[in-house]
């Protein structure tokens, strides 16, 4: 089994990034070996959609799981096309915590976006 | 000669400056000049010059719609939208029509021909004549629609000059897309500040996206009042003209509240708007 969660930086130590398109790293999590592999969000620095492009990059790695502190919904209705079930961290400061929590069970499990659509006018290059 | 009216900072009095340039110019030219609104997400230079609308006009873009049974997910979609409103997630093609720019990119690159293409209404266009004989168009953006710029470049395709005819496009606050369009094919960017630390870091910006596009520029300080010389001091340093003070007044605030002009106000600025207008001319040349 695969998860994969955002953090700060590129180790299973460092501290959740509570945002899911615009997180700076994934971690992609075996829960039962913990081991892990980082790479860089490509929505991080996205001029718009960070949200279906930083989903449609969970959806390649098959994760099984995405855990962040917020989905937006564009992220939550393409990660929901990819049945990946959304947690969010509550109050886990590290990434290795929140694998522990999440396989203790005591994650809460996202059923709707938990938050509107970011605001303004997303343009990239014309 | 095309003018747009721009300032980065919001709030500075571009429609106060738009509007009355226009009025001031209406009087004196044949055929009168051309005003664009071009803040079609809040556009307000109707209020102060009153046309009669007549023609309207919608504008859509065209958002793709996949057919799931052609479809086999190959995500050749996905990797071309620049915009990321269309991503691939297993056996599903989910498009994000707020995401999508309708450029097009990924009808044209599907493989199985799975894609076509529908437009989506955002806006419309609307288009008269002010008591002055002013020639007024503007866009206005649909609520909730958060795409700008086909509303602009469309409005510029639908209202076009004259032979001779002098355009005032009112641009939109900010630094972004939106500005850019407006400014896009300008012979003059006249930016409108103020002399507060906010309104010189966006004048700054503005400049910028000025100095980017190759448009020459000038600036009207208003609300001109403080001891605050750095305005002034940014505008001699980077070469730019200062072209009018509009001192920080009370009755111009009233004024404008009540929807008069500045020419209304004080019809002195109409010669001073004209003499102005000339120097930009001048120097767009």
């Amino acid at each position: 089994m695969k998860i994969i969660l955002t953090t700060t930086s590129p180790s299973i130590d460092s501290d959740v990034d509570s945002r899911f398109g615009r997180g700076a790293y994934f971690i992609v999590v075996d829960p039962d070996t913990l081991d892990w592999q980082a790479h860089p969000n490509p929505g991080m620095s996205a001029p718009g959609g960070a949200g279906t492009l930083a989903a449609q990059f969970v959806g390649n790695q098959k994760a099984e799981a995405a855990l962040s502190g917020d989905f937006g919904p564009h992220a939550f209705a393409a990660l929901q096309a990819a049945a990946v079930s959304m947690y969010v961290y509550g109050d886990c400061r590290t990434a290795r915590e929140a694998v522990e929590r999440f396989k203790a069970g005591s994650l809460e499990r996202v059923g709707v976006a938990t938050r509107g659509e970011c605001e303004g006018e997303h343009h990239g290059p014309a | 000669m095309i003018i747009a009216v721009a300032s980065g900072k919001g709030g500075t009095g571009k429609t106060t400056v738009a509007t009355s340039l226009a009025l001031s110019l209406a009087a004196e030219l044949t055929p009168e000049p051309l005003f664009l609104d071009c803040d079609v997400e809040a556009p307000n230079a109707h209020l102060f010059l009153q046309p009669a609308f007549d023609q309207r006009q919608e504008v859509s873009i065209l958002i793709p719609s996949v057919d799931e049974a052609i479809c086999t997910h190959c995500g050749k979609c996905a990797e071309v939208c620049q915009y990321h409103a269309i991503a691939v997630l297993g056996t599903k093609t989910l498009v994000f029509p707020q995401l999508c720019h309708g450029c097009g990119s990924c009808t044209a690159l599907c493989p199985e021909w799975a894609i076509s293409e529908i437009p989506k209404v955002i806006g419309v266009l609307e288009r008269g004549v002010t008591p002055e004989g002013i020639p007024f168009g503007r866009g206005l953006m649909n609520i909730g629609e958060p795409m700008a710029v086909p509303i602009i470049r469309q409005l510029k395709k639908w209202a076009v000059p004259r032979p001779q005819q002098v355009v005032i496009m009112d641009a939109p606050p900010g630094t972004s897309c939106p500005v850019v369009e407006s400014m896009r094919g300008a012979d003059f960017v006249l930016l409108v500040t103020e002399p507060t630390p906010f309104g010189l870091h966006d004048l700054r910006l503005a400049v910028q996206v000025a100095h980017d596009l190759d448009v020459p520029v000038g600036v009207i300080i208003n609300r001109d009042c403080s001891d605050d010389a750095r305005v002034d001091v940014f505008c001699v340093d980077a070469d730019i003209p200062i072209l009018m003070r509009v001192p920080f007044e009370r009755s111009i605030a009233e004024g404008i509240a009540r929807g008069q002009t500045l020419i209304e106000i004080h019809p002195e600025y109409a010669e001073r708007l004209r003499v102005m207008f000339a120097e930009i001319v001048e120097r767009a040349l």
